[in-house]
């Protein structure tokens, strides 16, 4: 399959915006990149076309956390509904989390969410295997087994650390097999609630959970990856002080790395004053100061990456009062109409964004940099960032419509996104 | 919180879910209608048409004898038919969905629903979720609102002490878990009452909880001080589980109401309690008992109010309901 992308404006290696001529694809690979002289273009006898004028071409997203509810929860999302979602929103790369029924905890289920990726072909799927087995927080699981399969990490998906020997061990049998573990900081014990408790849990009366839940967690976590010299990756950091957190143990040479949920980057615990479900998500949105903070962290580079930490649900698990209602937002398909808004409000330069999203996201996981260049993977994205449109429900392409952002009129939308040289999603 | 969710277009009622949202000449009207209604309740025929011919029903997801029973009684004497609904022997426990139960419910042309339910923002969702022209009155959603509680404790304020300017108010116990203090101090803040006080330990007041409007005292002598109006929180049992509270000795040792302690307020503070009363935990029986209590005022105010409530949030549905017809033509 022969691709060829004409104008459009390709991210330098100074992070500035560059216009280009052409982009010509080949299979699987760039093999031409012209930033303005036409006359060097050989022939080229394209399949597709894409005119890009206007848009901003970068390499395909790099997305750390991803539930695809395949399998066993068919009736939210499934690898090819989500992995169609995922090309939707730009991403050519995601770990999936190993929350699903059964547990990924074994080779079997690896490679059976490996095989379905394979099959539909819209992007690249890293499992996560399951930290302990049935995600239980009692026994290891089988690391070596889990890697031999394609697990690229380990991850406690959202499950409480219950018990600090055990995680101690796991540490240990995980840099032994020299996995990285992605753990969602949270200590049981002061994890009772279904928001962030604040003044507005307080005015309102639904159950808070104290950013302590988080920041003590993070504190136990970081001084047993210093012991164990495991490569600790925190997912989903909420609370400003587990950026200070972070940021000393980074100073201290710890190998600690962390990402923010995109939602946690525009939203605060405000949103949940009038009950509104689609806000419900763990851990809950926090204060105006710790976005302020999570802002600060991924802007020096204290936070490496972002995730949609995408979490799909079928309308009846949104329909019920707030507390009754199942935590996380479908936020795939709209990462970068997000990173928009938070670059308009001058919070975040999309260049940020997108260099977390892909080069960070890449370092995270010890894989290559992705770069548009001439001998390089064709996964990219085509993005309009003026493309203005009104959401509706049934635009998502994922099982779950549980989005905040239905209704609005958002700006930005994906073109086109080229996975492993074929076109995985166009805009019609 | 949206106030248009629960008023109509020209700021009238249409649920009654929150004090919070609602102005200050709302509730004094509500409080109006109230006094105006509670002559029905000393008629021999204790009727008045303004619900004729409409379905109420009350649902209540959590057990409820005072509230319901008021409710009940009030939607009698506005001529409405009533329908008694406990969910514990109805169809959620067969696993029909609430939203699916509503459905159901509204397909018997029911006009509203007075709804308790044990999760905050439950009566928000019904109002969302019900086809415009059902009104919905929040008889208490988990710690959130209380709303007609709230307005009754305001009703039997006012006819003991006249006005709300220059009062004092104390609200002694269980913030944390309270919906009805949620209401109260929003309501008592609106009518412009001079302070709230919330007397309790730390671990019975939710974080920030001065940014609801009160001053917060750990000691109950100190907080009695200059005080016109004492409410007494209802404490549950269940607290004394979880490291909430050591002992109910200790705490009616630290927060129980006697004699004596009454006498730290103002001599014609008036006492309330929104009941049932722990005698013996949070307040002396003397005390609940004696000349100062206003606790039975209260109950005779609940019907008053809950009549006021849903007349006012029948007629604010007919108006859109008529609204809604004209756009229609």
């Amino acid at each position: 399959m022969k691709i060829e992308i004409t104008n459009g404006s390709l991210l330098n290696h100074q992070g500035e915006w560059q216009v280009f001529k052409c982009i010509q694809i080949t299979n699987n690979i760039i093999t031409r990149v012209l930033q303005d002289d036409l006359s060097a273009k050989p022939n080229f006898d394209a399949d597709t076309q894409i005119n890009a004028r206007g848009c901003y071409i970068f390499p395909g997203l790099i997305d750390l956390n991803v539930s695809l509810r395949d399998p066993g929860y068919s009736v939210k999302g499934s690898v090819k509904s989500e992995t169609m979602a995922a090309a939707a929103g730009g991403v050519t790369t995601l770990c999936c989390t190993p929350e699903t029924d059964p547990i990924n905890d074994s080779e079997a289920v690896t490679k059976l969410i490996s095989k379905l990726a394979q099959t539909n072909n819209k992007c690249q799927v890293l499992p996560l295997g399951a930290f302990t087995q049935g995600l239980k927080g009692e026994q290891l699981s089988e690391y070596a087994s889990l890697k031999k399969a394609g697990c690229i990490a380990l991850s406690n998906a959202y499950h409480p650390i219950k018990n600090l020997a055990i995680t101690k061990r796991c540490f240990e049998y995980a840099r032994t097999h020299n996995l990285s573990v992605f753990i969602n900081p949270i200590e049981a014990s002061l994890h009772e609630g279904v928001m962030h408790e604040n003044h507005v849990s307080t005015t309102i009366g639904l159950q808070g959970i104290s950013s302590l839940a988080e920041t003590v967690a993070v504190a136990q976590l970081i001084q047993l990856a210093q012991t164990t010299d495991v490569h600790l990756h925190l997912s989903q950091l909420s609370a400003a002080d587990s950026v200070s957190q972070l940021k000393a143990a980074k100073e201290k040479g710890i190998k600690v790395t962390a990402d923010v949920a995109v939602h946690h980057l525009l939203y605060t615990d405000e949103q949940v004053e009038n009950f509104n479900s689609m806000f419900h998500c763990m851990p809950p949105i926090r204060s105006e100061s710790d976005r302020q903070a999570l802002l600060e962290g991924l802007n020096t580079g204290v936070i490496d990456t972002v995730t949609s930490a995408h979490q799909p649900h079928e309308a009846a698990a949104k329909q019920m009062p707030f507390g009754e209602t199942e935590p996380g937002i479908s936020g795939i398909e709209l990462l970068l109409p997000m990173a928009i808004q938070l670059a308009d409000n001058n919070e975040l330069p999309l260049t940020r964004f997108i260099s977390a999203m892909t080069t960070q996201s890449a370092a995270v996981l010890s894989l290559d940099t992705p770069e548009i260049a001439e001998g390089k993977a064709a996964s990219l994205c085509i993005f309009d960032p003026a493309h203005s449109w009104t959401l509706k429900a049934e635009d998502l392409l994922s099982k779950g419509k549980n989005s905040p952002l239905i209704g609005q009129t958002l700006k930005g939308k994906v073109k086109a996104t080229i996975y492993a040289g074929n076109i995985s999603f166009i805009d019609n | 919180m949206q106030p248009s969710l629960q008023l109509t277009e020209s700021g009238r009622l249409k649920h009654f879910l929150t004090i919070s949202g609602l102005s200050k000449a709302l509730l004094t009207e509500i409080l109006d209608t109230a006094d105006s209604l509670i002559e029905v309740g000393e008629r021999q025929i204790k009727k008045v048409p303004l619900l004729r011919g409409k379905t109420v029903v009350n649902l209540f997801f959590e057990a409820s004898t005072r509230t319901r029973s008021t409710f009940e009684l009030a939607a009698k004497r506005l001529s409405a038919d009533v329908l008694n609904i406990n969910i514990n022997t109805s169809a959620t426990s067969k696993g029909e969905s609430l939203s699916d139960m509503l459905r159901n419910l509204e397909a018997m042309a029911s006009d509203m629903f007075v709804v308790r339910h044990a999760s905050s923002g439950a009566a928000h969702f019904i109002a969302e979720s019900v086809t415009p022209g059902v009104a919905i009155v929040n008889a208490g959603d988990g710690w959130h609102a209380h709303p007609t509680q709230a307005m009754l404790d305001m009703l039997t304020i006012r006819q003991n002490k006249g006005q709300f300017e220059g009062l004092k108010v104390a609200i002694i116990g269980d913030i944390l878990h309270s919906r009805v203090a949620r209401s109260q101090i929003r309501a008592l803040n609106t009518l412009g009452v001079d302070e709230v006080r919330v007397i309790a330990p730390n671990t019975l007041l939710p974080t920030q909880v001065e940014s609801l409007g009160v001053t917060v005292f750990n000691d109950l002598e100190a907080g009695l001080d200059d005080i016109d109006v004492i409410i007494m929180l209802r404490l549950q049992k269940e607290r004394m589980h979880g490291a909430l509270l050591p002992s109910e000795q200790e705490y009616f040792e630290l927060y129980g109401l006697t004699r004596e302690r009454l006498q730290c307020a103002k001599p014609d503070a008036i006492v309330m309690h929104p009941g049932p009363i722990n005698r013996g935990v949070e307040i002396e029986s003397e005390v609940a008992d004696g000349p100062q209590s206003v606790i039975l005022d209260q109950v005779t105010n609940g019907i008053a109010i809950r009549m006021a409530v849903m007349s006012m949030a029948m007629s604010g549905q007919t108006e859109t309901k008529n609204l809604l017809a004209e756009s229609a033509s």
